[in-house]
């Protein structure tokens, strides 16, 4: 069989997967693994490029999701306008202040000649910067928390279309990326991966516990929506008349539409990247990445920046999960920090880039939706698994209640069991790089 | 000024917590530099590992404790902490039979392997909460303290008191004595030396007629030990719930990185690094500074220089420090 036909077969097979789940469950389930699958796709790619293309391991892909999450917020709420006459320009103030510190102690460390001054001034610069930026940053965070802190108790967001919130997302995970890539790269792949898992749980603890700007554990909800919104579809006559013309339930009905408009207009987004992507990986740039990440020091010798390439992927791969952790909450419709877990939100979309084959494009997507598919399917499953082997137990055994609560957790071994299978059978993937 | 007041609400609140923690975390990072000197790579399914070792000796204890079995003042834990050793033992051999041999007969390049980690991380937090669930458990017995802030109070008539509790004494004299055998293992016995031999020089040592693959086996044993005493430890300290041991991974890695990778020295210094760093950092100062101040300079704030849910932040910092300034760790670990 050929490879192209070979390829088509397997999407065919996970798409079919999908829909059948839309037959034997039902058609909203079936759009809801559509959806998570198209953006797992997306985060996918964005991790494909990372360790596809350039061989970065990077294990703090949900704290660049969280990132997204958030420019949903700060783009599509609305602003609280008394919350930021209360401290907003001296958050502002203690950002910059803060920023000044960190750039003055970089300033004094690259400028000043070495020796042990040095060293001082700069602790002694920033240890008394803490304590200024504090002093500004605490009663404006306490300011803007007073305000209404059962409705808002936060400064808002701009009020603009949560569409622009996709970029955003990007950037912001870029700019992360920036930040982190400037201090981890260029160290030992094993470094990166632990800074990145650093970073990733810091952003969550940044967005649990910053209630001035993300609201914390209390979370954001209603975050406003790209799309239509099921109660004004089925107020709208037209609509109703339409959908009971073909013989549908209106509510029913009007929730299918909204789900399919989302599934849309991700399809576009991640047209979109894949064309991107695939361009990149065919240009001399992409085979330039691909060089050197088959042989650094190789790629080094024939005059490549290997420091400045393995930053700029970074980048970007990273704001391509910043801009699918954007799609995901503005698809939510809230913002739950809580809910971001690195098992979910990390390694997850490690094992569907594995799976998928990495440095392949198509291959990251397919492992995207496959492994999302598999993620729902596998608890369903494995509690009627659990019914078959204790349909002989008596009711009440111990070990028959165990196992049927049990049965939630399956979902990790399985991940953990087909990703070893995969790295020892077909290491490459289902769809290989070329 | 009350110096001595100072002195012990510090010791209660600082020093105590942290040496236990400390101490935990040294015993991580032990495994995770054992791992990463002889078969060079980062196991990321450590502290899945931890969580597997103090899941069986929980098992374990709680059969026990229905037997009627206790260890008077103690808890009933250390009893059954060769079981969770051997267990867990078991689980490791296993996995390297079946797994982690295939790669090391290919060559495979390190990051694979940790990639394979990943894949059992997801396997062993899955299997654990499978068998006693994702929730808190409760496994301590025996007494709860070895003083009391009440009793110190009565005893030396300061007006702050110091408890000590049984979990801390324990972990530190466990800690102190497992390291003591493991130190002593490595360089006085055969098999340790064998095991160095390897970590420093793998065809020098293969030349010398070492076999790979008994040397392999001692550290998955020996990392079982670890990270099974590390897990209990931590469990009776704190409490026992498996999402927390996978958390602990960032605090063992950067104790283990901040120390030199590879090397056990640093291992044990970069867990108490991490360790004070983490707990001083999060710490409200306000009570010690209380006592140390003149009246009219007292502090009206916490004076906690970070909430205590960026603990995370603090490792991280840390690491970062050490990565830019001595990228080989405070003790000179393996580099490439």
């Amino acid at each position: 069989m050929s490879t192209p036909v070979k390829n088509t077969l397997l999407f065919v097979v996970v798409l079919g997967l999908i829909l059948a789940s839309g037959f034997y469950r039902s058609p909203n389930v079936a759009l809801g693994i559509l959806n998570m699958g198209l953006i797992s796709a997306i985060m996918a790619m964005g991790v494909n490029m990372q360790w596809g293309y350039a061989g970065l391991f990077n294990i703090g892909i949900m704290g660049f999701v969280a990132l997204g999450g958030l420019a949903a917020v700060l783009v599509g709420m609305d602003p609280v306008p008394e919350a930021f006459a209360a401290g907003g320009p001296r958050v502002a103030l203690a950002l910059f202040v803060g920023g000044l510190i960190i750039g003055g102690a970089v300033i004094v460390w690259k400028r000043m000649p070495r020796g042990s001054g040095r060293s001082l001034i700069m602790l002694a610069l920033l240890v008394a910067g803490f304590f200024v930026y504090r002093g500004i940053f605490d009663p404006a965070v306490q300011a803007i928390e007073k305000v209404n802190p059962a409705g808002t108790g936060y400064l808002g967001g701009l009020g603009l279309p949560v569409i622009l919130a996709w970029p955003v997302g990007g950037l912001m995970a870029a700019g992360a990326a920036w930040l982190i890539g400037k201090t981890a790269l260029g160290l030992r792949s094993d470094y990166l991966a632990i800074a990145t898992l650093g970073i990733a749980e810091i952003i969550i603890a940044v967005l649990k516990n910053e209630e001035w700007l993300s609201r914390g554990v209390k979370n954001v909800n209603g975050i406003p929506r790209p799309v239509a919104y099921e109660i004004d579809l089925q107020g709208d006559p037209a609509f109703v008349d339409r959908v009971t013309s073909w013989g549908l339930d209106p509510v029913t009905a009007s929730s299918l539409y909204v789900k399919l408009s989302y599934a849309a207009l991700f399809l576009v987004v991640l047209l979109i990247v894949l064309w991107l992507a695939q361009k990149a990986l065919n240009s001399p740039w992409g085979r330039m990445m691909r060089a050197i990440r088959d042989n650094e020091v190789a790629a080094e010798a024939m005059g490549k920046d290997v420091t400045a390439r393995h930053l700029q992927i970074f980048i970007l791969g990273s704001a391509v999960c910043g801009l699918a952790g954007a799609m995901m909450t503005s698809l939510d419709g809230l913002l739950t920090p809580g809910t971001y877990q690195p098992l979910r939100f990390t390694f997850l979309i490690w094992v569907m880039v594995i799976v998928g084959g990495s440095g392949n494009n198509f291959g990251a997507i397919l492992g995207g939706f496959l492994i999302w598919f598999l993620w729902v399917e596998v608890e369903p499953l494995g509690r009627l698994l659990m019914d078959l082997i204790t349909s002989g137990m008596a009711d009440g055994y111990w070990l028959k209640d165990h196992l049927l609560e049990s049965a939630a957790h399956m979902r990790l071994l399985t991940m953990g069991l087909v990703l070893v299978l995969v790295l020892r059978f077909s290491p490459r993937g289902l769809i290989p790089e070329k | 000024m009350d110096f001595l007041n100072a002195l012990v609400a510090f010791s209660n609140f600082v020093l105590v917590p942290a040496t236990a923690y400390g101490a935990q975390l040294a015993l991580g990072a032990l495994g995770v530099t054992l791992i990463y000197g002889i078969l060079r790579f980062s196991n990321f399914a450590h502290g899945d590992t931890m969580a597997f070792g103090a899941m069986v000796t929980i098992l374990v204890t709680w059969w026990f404790q229905s037997m009627g079995l206790h260890l008077g003042v103690l808890p009933t834990a250390l009893l059954a902490l060769p079981f969770g050793i051997a267990g867990t033992a078991l689980l490791l051999l296993g996995t390297d039979r079946i797994i982690y041999a295939f790669y090391r007969e290919q060559r495979a390049k390190p990051v694979v392997l940790v990639i394979v980690s990943m894949g059992i991380m997801f396997m062993m937090n899955g299997l654990v909460r499978f068998i006693i669930g994702a929730d808190d458990q409760r496994f301590a017995d025996g007494e709860r303290f070895i003083i009391t802030a009440r009793d110190f109070k009565a005893w030396s008539g300061l007006r702050e008191g110091l408890a000590i509790k049984t979990s801390q004494g324990i972990t530190v004299v466990t800690a102190i004595l497992v390291v003591a055998l493991l130190f002593w293992f490595l360089n006085r016995t055969r098999t340790g030396k064998s095991m160095r031999a390897y970590s420093d020089n793998e065809d020098l040592a293969l030349l010398s007629g070492i076999n790979p693959e008994r040397v392999v086996m001692i550290t998955w044993i020996l990392v079982a030990a670890l990270a099974t005493v590390a897990g209990v430890l931590y469990g009776l300290d704190k409490s026992f719930k498996p999402f927390t041991y996978f958390q602990l991974l960032l605090p063992i890695f950067a104790s283990a990185i901040v120390g030199g990778l590879g090397n056990p020295l640093g291992a044990i210094v970069g867990g108490f690094v991490i360790a004070f760093s983490e707990v001083t950092v999060t710490y409200a100062w306000k009570k010690v500074l209380v006592y140390m101040m003149p009246d009219n300079l007292e502090p009206s704030g916490l004076v906690q220089l970070l909430s205590t849910d960026y603990k995370f932040a603090v490792s991280f910092v840390i690491l970062v420090i050490v990565l830019l300034f001595r990228p080989t760790g405070i003790f000179a670990g393996r580099v490439g």
